[in-house]
């Protein structure tokens, strides 16, 4: 293998625009992290544990932290997540982690667990010490995993720690999938995701960019290999179906974000229109006022109570000058050349609790570009298409049906986690899925070997 | 409750006291610039900083114990006595005693043990005006490698014959302060108390080595690369001043007049030795830390509590919770508590269940939401069942009700349960619990006379052969 050059040596040196996309939660300090460390309970059976998806021991890597033993904490965290780091500042912990600490019910401040764990994280990557694991012996199994984002990144350090070689195929030139290219850039900077990654990239696992692969390389995928994980996440965000979509000025919320954070994308005009009201459309409404938008709304189809997004990101949005817009559906977007303006129709509630639009209640919303953020496609007619010999994978209502322990398919040799399975969560989701699936794809080879 | 408003002026061993608050023999009294400050914000009494025959100290004195981000909770020195001239610091007190004739002054003093050395300094203290002695027979750094400080206090001969001598010569009351670092405080105080004493003052800090720089592997206080073990004090010795205050008082062949000293910072500090029957206290190391000015509260505070229990002066209640001190033998056996956890306060964080189950006796068990009562489920077990589970990061349209993590209420799986049959009463899980109240300890025997070890043996219900593992040291 030919001299690789580290992952966040690949981009471009910041740009300008990241400089407008500060910490939103600023990292501690060695006085103000002891402090909060010894603050922390040390609670038995933790629920910050439990409400974590990969169960980091919280009170332990906290404790570890208040005696300044750093490299512990880190290598506790890493453990159970081996995107600690990204998980760190990307996670919304206030219904996670924090949101179940027992401060809260005893009239104080949760934990700062979040940034106590950026703390051990950024402690570890500045001491430049390697990744605190090694790969296990080697077992002579390989592994396909599709798509190189949290999921697969997971299954594939459970993999190469129990010694079963991981190959990851990513239609991108860079890893991480959405970890890399899809948080706000406030949470979780792409070198951030780049840098984690190389560090897990220790424990020799093979890359394969700007490899798409179709049905035809999945069955040779499975051909090749004892086993493939599927952490292929979502596809395409969906169309509204209306008139004038397909002007220039039409874009959606994930090639924004993905565009700002490569800095392909650095200027934005001054009316920017989100349509939807999920974590995503607040993440692309939030960059919009940084790029420069002066004037930027977020329309909904329903009210507050009934959005996607989470409260605080609701609440931060609002704090960054973002307008909603309740109970509108855009029902056509006005331009000759490019985009001038969306058409929105009011909708109102029936007596049998259905909505339905109000006749007359048409009304334009000037606007220079349009950001759609209604949910993304799923890639089940990939799947479908790709019925191999050894069984189907099932699929209901577009995301993969998994045995959630251990992330097998209904085709035994196909495991999958991340997105494509649960329909799109936190980036700790996937890294859950993916490092059950890693341990359930361990397994199974062993006792496939076995019983041969 | 007396209507009238309570004084703290009091006496000690003949000497009038404006408060109990004295300032203890310690760099906070080493000028009569300091002194006379002190004074000002409000202290009763200063032990000046131990006179005697100039000293050098050393560069690098002091180090401390931090607890939990909180600084200072155990002190150390290894400073010596005044390194001023005698005469300095006997005009000074002259000075004081001229320009605050209200407020006490002790010449706290150190010299040779010798017979004429000690009659000398006595006169001259005596001369220059302090209203009483205080021999420091408790440094026990550096001094104590010359032959004084706890080196006569360590030796209850000495203490006695030093004592004896200075007697021969005051005319103002005597205080011993004794040194802790000895098996028993009441050998060398009976000593002093024999040697003539009027008062005793206890006690001196504790031999310590604060702790070892890991990179350095040099320990604190660093005196070029080197240290030596150092007198401890601060809050983390009261403890250990209380009990020595109480073995003194509680001895009909140690008692006399106390000066409380060992921790104390605040005014509770100082009415738990009052009430162990000190008659003044001695601070110093709040003092070092804050300043003169934490003497407004000590004053304030105890006021305040004296005019709640209806107490007039500091007479009413010196010595009041002696009595409740007891050799073990004379505990009740029949008394029994148990722990109740209070379900509406428990934050559900599971401490004493860890604690009794691995410090204690394996009563408090987590099964409130089992069917039946479970005391076999161990805490690997409930680990384990936790690790299995999966968890996801709840979305308001995915998961109904999901988001609305952060719960007021704690879930009745997470209280733990008491089970009272077993419970011994050790007051463990009271005590790790972080919430106040939320454990208490319960008095359930019922109608069960008092009855102690040592009725047990004079009734015969002890076998022979267990009876002599209990006797004390008395």
């Amino acid at each position: 293998m030919s001299e690789r050059v580290p992952f966040p040596e690949q981009i471009a040196a910041t740009s300008k625009v990241a400089e407008r996309f500060g910490d939103l939660h600023p990292p501690l300090d060695r006085q103000a992290a002891v402090p909060e460390a010894n603050r922390c309970l040390y609670c038995f059976d933790a629920p910050c544990t439990n409400a974590c998806p990969t169960h980091i021991d919280v009170p332990r890597f906290i404790k570890k932290i208040a005696s300044g033993n750093l490299s512990g904490s880190a290598r506790t965290i890493l453990d159970a997540n081996i995107l600690g780091a990204s998980c760190s500042r990307a996670c919304p912990v206030e219904v996670l982690c924090e949101g179940a600490c027992v401060m809260h019910r005893y009239n104080k401040q949760p934990i700062q667990i979040a940034r106590l764990q950026r703390f051990a994280m950024d402690a570890l990557h500045e001491s430049g010490a390697p990744l605190p694991f090694e790969p296990g012996a080697e077992t002579g199994f390989s592994v396909a995993l599709v798509g190189a984002g949290p999921a697969s990144l997971a299954c594939a350090a459970e993999l190469r720690r129990r010694g079963t070689r991981a190959d990851l195929y990513d239609a991108r030139p860079l890893p991480g999938g959405l970890n890399t290219y899809g948080v706000a850039e406030y949470k979780l900077p792409l070198v951030e995701s780049l840098r984690e990654i190389e560090m897990l990239a220790q424990l020799g696992v093979d890359f394969h960019f700007e490899t798409r692969i179709d049905a035809a390389g999945l069955a040779e995928l499975e051909q090749k290999h004892d086993a493939v994980f599927l952490g292929i996440g979502l596809g395409a965000i969906h169309q509204l179906g209306v008139t004038g979509e397909g002007l220039p000025g039409v874009t959606n919320a994930l090639d924004l974000i993905a565009g700002y954070k490569s800095g392909s994308l650095t200027t934005i005009p001054n009316r920017v229109v989100v349509v939807g009201a999920g974590n995503t459309a607040i993440d692309a409404a939030i960059a919009a006022v940084r790029l420069g938008a002066t004037d930027v709304h977020i329309v909904y189809r329903r009210g507050p109570e009934q959005m996607s997004a989470f409260t605080f990101e609701y609440e931060h949005a609002k704090n960054e000058g973002v307008k909603f817009l309740w109970h509108v559906q855009p029902t056509g977007i006005h331009g000759s050349r490019a985009v001038e303006g969306i058409e929105l129709t009011k909708l109102e509630s029936t007596d049998d609790g259905s909505i339905v639009p109000r006749d007359g209640s048409e009304f334009v919303l000037e606007a220079d570009l349009i950001v759609l953020s209604i949910g993304q496609a799923t890639h089940s007619g990939f799947l479908s298409a790709s019925s191999s010999k050894s069984g189907k994978i099932q699929v209901e209502r577009g995301r993969i049906v998994i045995d959630r322990a251990t992330g097998q398919t209904s085709n035994p040799k196909f495991f999958a986690g991340g997105d494509c399975t649960n329909g799109g969560r936190e980036v700790v989701d996937a890294v859950a899925d993916g490092k059950r699936a890693g341990v359930g794809i361990a397994a199974w080879l062993e006792a496939q070997h076995v019983t041969v | 409750m007396s209507p009238s408003k309570p004084t703290l002026e009091t006496t000690f061993c003949g000497i009038p006291c404006l408060n109990p608050f004295w300032l203890a023999s310690a760099p906070p009294t080493n000028c009569g610039e300091q002194v006379m400050r002190a004074f000002d914000a409000g202290w009763g009494g200063a032990v000046w900083k131990t006179i005697g025959e100039p000293i050098t100290n050393v560069s690098s004195r002091y180090s401390s114990i931090d607890w939990e981000g909180r600084r200072m909770m155990g002190f150390n020195n290894i400073e010596l006595i005044s390194d001023r001239p005698i005469e300095v610091n006997l005009q000074e007190i002259a000075e004081v005693k001229r320009r605050y004739p209200k407020h006490v002054v002790i010449a706290s003093l150190m010299v040779e043990s010798k017979r004429e050395s000690w009659h000398e300094i006595v006169q001259r203290a005596e001369d220059a005006g302090a209203d009483g002695l205080e021999l420091n027979f408790g440094c026990p750094h550096g001094m104590s490698e010359r032959g004084m400080g706890s080196a006569v206090g360590q030796v209850p001969e000495y203490c006695e014959q030093i004592t004896g001598w200075v007697k021969e010569r005051a005319r103002t009351p005597v205080i011993v302060k004794l040194t802790p670092n000895i098996s028993d405080i009441r050998i060398p105080a009976r000593a002093a108390k024999r040697g003539g004493a009027d008062a005793l003052s206890a006690i001196n800090t504790i031999n310590s080595i604060t702790g070892i720089d890991l990179d350095t592997f040099q320990p604190n206080p660093n005196v070029d690369g080197k240290s030596s073990h150092g007198g401890y004090c601060g809050p983390a010795v009261k403890p250990i001043a209380l009990n020595m205050v109480q073995q003194i008082q509680a001895d009909a062949g140690s008692v006399l007049p106390l000066s409380g000293i060992g921790g104390i910072g605040d005014w509770r500090d100082a009415a738990e030795f009052i009430l162990l029957g000190c008659s003044t206290v001695q601070v110093c190391t709040a003092a070092m830390h804050y300043g003169y000015r934490i003497v407004e509260d000590m004053q304030d505070g105890l006021l305040n509590w004296m005019s709640e229990k209806g107490f007039a002066t500091l007479e009413d209640f010196r010595g009041m919770s002696l009595p409740n001190v007891r050799e073990w033998k004379q505990l009740n056996l029949n008394y029994q508590i148990v722990a109740r956890i209070h379900e509406d306060l428990c934050i559900g964080c599971q401490l004493c269940y860890t604690a009794c189950w691995d410090g204690a006796h394996q009563c408090i068990h987590l099964d409130r939401t089992s069917p039946v009562p479970d005391t076999t489920r161990t805490p690997a077990m409930v680990e384990i069942e936790a690790a299995r589970k999966i968890s996801t990061t709840p979305i308001p349209k995915l998961d109904t009700g999901g988001a609305k993590r952060i719960s007021t209420v704690t879930p009745l799986e997470r209280i733990p349960r008491v089970d009272e049959h077993h419970c011994v009463g050790c007051n463990l899980c009271s005590l790790v619990c972080p919430v106040e109240n939320c454990i208490t300890m319960e008095r359930i025997d019922k109608d069960i006379p008092a009855e102690s070890w040592e009725e047990r043996v004079a009734k015969g219900l002890v076998p022979s052969g267990a009876r002599e593992v209990m006797s004390t040291n008395t």
